[in-house]
């Protein structure tokens, strides 16, 4: 069919305000989300070029990625962290956006807090100065993450110059097994279809799979698209994104919502549209996956061992091993549930959502951290911690021994306090192992929070599913 | 932003796949104000291991496959041109690096880098060739980001000459859509 259109298709086509000669367009953007890293230097533009926020009301700031996530009541110690608070602080004083403080309930990580306040809709475009903007395409909305100068051209015309991304469907049929996770499914796709599959390609999750996971697993397997090379993942809205979305504090209520369900219905792709690349990828026998590796690529299930350097034909790739595992610590043949770790850390935008805590609590309820680990549970917003302390979750894993601190980025990218020291080895629910990403010579593995709970009370990598 | 001509100098050949963003400046550098310059934070955790390919002063950057994956962080390319790269060769890049590369004036060419070693380097952009002691090859650039990187263009004012289709489409955008407060 020649008109059947992707649902990446018909949320670009609704965005284009102009094509211009060689292709490119602008694409108009509906909800800017800022944060406290990539905005100074646009601000900064903004301020030197005399141009003000063009939709100040289409644009909401909060701080996730330097707050300490300790005391709340303390000031912010390192003087790095406290500068670029107040810089964006006093930014969106002057620029007039909106903005959730530092000690407001609903302050968390930008990618929790957009769906979680009704932000994030079906059909509409979303961007913000992070990679992992992705994960708000679990909503059916077109979202991608962006560099500074990007920032500064959204904040001064609610638009970007793009040009359409390939569409690619990755299909996830069976059922998942008992022990596995979204975050399992989106391991196994990154680790066959690698960490440049889906570059220049706007990946749409289907089947059977993906509709059977809740809002928080879809957000967690668009989240990591970026991982595999896409800079957008998007899945259909559906009963479960509409029931997700009703009653959050800026979602459409009463009529606008009625006509707003009845356009979301129209997304879903249809029958017989054009996808430049399909992935098939059946989940029915998937085992709880943990990468090995400095690339979320290097990945296997649980069961599995650290790969043999010396059986890779390609010297290339063989050195490219032998790297990994030197600077993980690893050696040829070793058993991954057998790999013990130093610290553990449950949170992130990829699982830092109360679905998240819950799981791990579970693992946790009535056993008790391994001695020498460090396992701390970050909330990916206040929402999220209010939601889990209501439930009890806090007096579960504090009691199992776990830190319950307060909202923010935190130990995925160790750009507040914390951070690991070098050598150590941390089983951690966020979205990237890379060299240093935690911390100067720490060395990460990227696991679900079932699996990282688990880890955490065995003080080894662990398969969760021994955990009745 | 400073137009892109011809540029010449030395080249240096990190060949290994998915040099991701973290590694080019990690995370802890991006809380530094631009203003003491970003060059110094260049691969500041591996600089030092033996056989690390960038001294200082390289103008050409040849890399591996998938460079500049990961994070979207703008630092990367900040830190790249403060230390005075202003090219990049790989066989791929992160998208989110190489649209950032475009809007600072750094020249990104995805082609295969067989053949280039490190040593002294043309990169004519205009004419879109490269010469080096032992190679000389042409290469494709989008057109567009070609016009804006030779003229030093400014998007945002590029994208303003818009402004009123721009107005038209907000004014059409439906109720649902639009930002409550």
């Amino acid at each position: 069919m020649a008109d059947a259109r992707t649902l990446f298709d018909k949320v670009w086509d609704s965005h284009v305000v102009e094509r211009l000669e060689d292709g490119t367009c602008i694409l108009y953007i509906d909800r800017h989300l800022v944060h406290e890293v990539t905005s100074p230097q646009a601000f900064e533009g903004l301020r030197a070029a005399g141009r003000p926020v063009h939709r100040p009301d289409g644009t909401i700031a909060v701080v996730d990625h330097n707050i300490p996530t300790s005391d709340r009541s303390l000031p912010v110690e390192e003087p790095e962290s406290r500068l670029q608070i107040e810089t964006l602080e006093a930014n969106v004083a002057a620029f007039g956006v909106p903005y959730i403080p530092v000690r407001d309930v609903r302050q968390g990580i930008v990618h929790i807090i957009g769906p979680e306040l009704g932000l994030s809709l079906p059909g509409t475009t979303i961007v913000c100065g992070d990679s992992h903007t992705s994960t708000h395409g679990a909503l059916g909305a077109l979202a991608f993450g962006i560099g500074t100068s990007e920032v500064e051209h959204v904040l001064a015309t609610q638009t970007l110059l793009q040009k359409p991304a390939l569409n690619m469907r990755v299909q996830v049929d069976g059922k998942l097994a008992a022990g596995c996770t979204a975050k399992d499914i989106v391991l196994a796709i990154i680790g066959k279809i690698g960490t440049a599959g889906g570059t220049g390609h706007v990946i749409e999750f289907a089947g059977e799979a993906i509709r059977a996971l809740d809002m928080a697993g879809r957000m967690t397997v668009c989240n990591m698209s970026i991982e595999a090379g896409a800079r957008a993942g998007m899945i259909a809205p559906d009963e479960t994104t509409f029931a997700y979305i009703a009653g959050r504090q800026f979602a459409p209520e009463g009529e606008a919502l009625d006509r707003a369900l009845a356009y979301w219905r129209t997304l879903p792709s249809d029958e017989g549209a054009h996808y430049d690349r399909v992935v098939n990828i059946d989940v029915s026998a998937l085992v709880p996956m943990v990468t090995w590796g400095t690339s979320p690529e290097a990945v296997l299930p649980i069961t599995g061992a650290v790969p043999d350097p010396a059986a890779e034909m390609d010297t290339d790739k063989r050195a490219r091993l032998e790297r990994m595992l030197d600077y993980m610590g690893l050696t040829a043949g070793q058993k991954l549930a057998e790999v013990p770790v130093d610290v553990v850390f449950i949170g992130s935008c990829t699982n830092g959502r109360i679905e998240d805590i819950r799981a791990a609590a579970h693992v946790a309820k009535g056993r008790h951290v391994a001695e020498g680990v460090r396992a701390l549970v970050v909330p990916g917003s206040g929402l999220v911690k209010q939601q889990a302390e209501a439930e009890g979750l806090d007096r579960i894993l504090l009691d199992a021994g776990f830190e319950w601190r307060e909202a923010g980025c935190s130990m995925c990218l160790g750009m507040n306090p914390d951070r690991l020291a070098p050598g150590q080895r941390c089983a951690s629910t966020s979205n990237r192992n890379f060299e240093g990403r935690q911390g100067p010579g720490g060395r990460t593995h990227l696991l679900s929070p079932a699996m990282a709970a688990a880890a955490a009370i065995t003080g080894h990598l662990a398969d969760v599913r021994e955990f009745a | 932003m400073r137009p892109f001509g011809v540029v010449n100098g030395r080249a240096a050949v990190m060949a290994q796949a998915n040099v991701d963003t973290d590694q080019i400046i990690p995370a802890r550098f991006l809380r530094k104000p631009r203003g003491g310059g970003y060059g110094q934070f260049l691969f500041a955790d591996i600089r030092a291991e033996p056989g690390f390919p960038l001294r200082g002063g390289e103008v050409v950057l040849v890399g591996g496959r998938n460079f500049g994956c990961g994070s979207s962080r703008e630092g990367a390319v900040y830190a790249l041109m403060d230390a005075g790269v202003r090219c990049v060769i790989a066989p791929s890049f992160g998208d989110i690096f190489a649209g950032n590369a475009a809007k600072n004036g750094l020249l990104t060419i995805a082609m295969p880098v067989e053949g280039f070693v490190a040593g002294d380097m043309t990169v004519d952009l205009p004419g879109q060739v490269i010469r080096a002691a032992n190679v000389e090859t042409r290469f494709a650039i989008d057109p567009f980001r070609k016009r804006c990187l030779v003229e030093g263009l400014d998007d945002i004012g590029l994208t303003l000459e818009h402004t009123a289709a721009i107005a038209a489409h907000e004014a059409a955008v439906p109720g649902w859509a639009r930002p409550r407060s």
